[in-house]
């Protein structure tokens, strides 16, 4: 299940792109990932897809990745509790893999039963900060 | 860090949004199957549509983007529609057409999901679909002026619209506003199609010209469809595929 990894860095390496050109860098020496684990993302797999797939401007850019512990909040009866993927079967946990949002469909509040929560924290991967050079 | 350095927090970038045009450019057109509210038949309109284009030897996909009453699955039959995993999400195919629906990964279960999570999906699939390419990208769109369906809009520039209403006023007072709404953003109207049509009356066809926009037809109620629900090849024997197929040729036609 992990070709998924190569879209999400597919996506990342195409966003910082357009963000350090728009922002008028040189070159791109570091990039800051936060990876919800929610989504259960391979950071290994994902790491060597960001690598392979940069260039030109990110040639040199590092890539620093941070797991986000994944937090769900029950919208009725207020308990907040943490996502553990063991919990799910393997079909389930591969739907939630590429959908978040599926875990909906799987996962009810341990207090009250309720599948109406919020995914506070963890959902999936988003680019914190980026470093770079800019053009003299 | 001196003045040649830049640090750039990009936390409000979602890195999945910047894909999607390129997952699509392979994608001729994207027809969103549209209506003002729910139960006038998007649904059957868009995959009969789609099974109609690919009979015509199009090469045709059908997105289920209705997320909370997800039913083209049941429509087509299409009970494997596992996608496949190749750098990212490679539609199943169903009947000749490159399929994509929710179910896929809620299956059975009910998927309760908010205004923010129904964007996060749609991000979300639009990002790690491969569509490859295609004819006609058909999109069931979701009911009405839907949180959806507005990220859809955003998402996807290139929409065209097919808007279905059934002869009822109420259903038209809806269509009204949504052929306002997509005016105001200037995303393309194809027409709308009158869908259900139980007597003879010429109210909608009037009622669509004055707004300026193509009424594309109209297609009986035909209670030979309920019957061929799940069965594609009694599917396109019913009167409703028959009307519409009369539909798709106009579409097959817009520049």
């Amino acid at each position: 299940m992990y070709m998924h990894e190569w879209a999400l860095a597919e996506a990342v390496v195409s966003a910082v792109s357009q963000i350090a050109q728009r922002e008028g860098l040189k070159f791109v020496s570091q990039v800051k990932i936060m990876v919800g684990e929610l989504q259960q993302v391979e950071l290994d797999i994902f790491e060597f897809a960001l690598t392979q797939l940069k260039s030109g401007i990110l040639e040199k850019a590092k890539f620093v990745l941070e797991t986000v512990p994944a937090r769900l909040l029950c919208r009725v009866c207020g308990k907040e509790w943490s996502f553990a993927r063991n919990s799910l079967a393997r079909d389930a946990s591969e739907a939630v893999h590429f959908i978040p949002e599926a875990v909906h469909a799987y996962v009810r509040c341990p207090k009250c039963g309720s599948p109406d929560y919020e995914v506070v924290t963890g959902r999936g991967v988003w680019i914190e900060s980026i470093k770079g050079v800019q053009h003299p | 860090m001196d003045r040649k350095h830049k640090r750039c927090t990009a936390s409000m970038m979602d890195p999945r949004v910047s894909v999607i045009s390129g997952r699509l450019k392979g994608v001729k057109r994207v027809i969103a199957v549209s209506g003002g509210k729910g139960g006038v038949g998007k649904s059957l309109v868009a995959s009969v549509l789609a099974l109609i284009l690919s009979d015509r030897q199009h090469q045709v996909g059908l997105f289920d983007a209705d997320f909370t009453s997800p039913s083209t699955h049941v429509i087509l039959g299409a009970s494997k529609i596992q996608p496949l995993e190749d750098n990212g999400l490679v539609p199943c195919v169903a009947h000749g057409l490159r399929y994509m629906s929710i179910v896929a990964f809620s299956h059975d279960e009910a998927l309760p999901l908010r205004g923010t999570d129904v964007s996060n999906v749609l991000i979300e699939l639009f990002a790690i679909t491969r569509w490859g390419e295609l004819d006609f990208l058909i999109i069931d769109m979701p009911p009405g002026i839907s949180d959806a369906a507005l990220d859809i809009m955003r998402l996807v520039r290139r929409l065209e619209f097919i808007i279905v209403s059934t002869p009822s006023l109420l259903t038209f007072e809806t269509v009204r506003k949504l052929v306002r709404l997509l005016a105001d953003m200037k995303a393309p109207v194809l027409g709308v199609v009158e869908n259900m049509k139980m007597r003879e009356s010429t109210f909608l066809a009037r009622q669509v010209a004055a707004m300026g926009v193509p009424y594309l037809g109209e297609i009986p109620y035909d209670p030979k469809v309920e019957d061929a629900l799940g069965n594609v090849k009694l599917l396109r024997e019913t009167v409703f595929a028959r009307k519409l197929s009369e539909i798709a040729s106009k579409l097959e036609s817009c520049p």
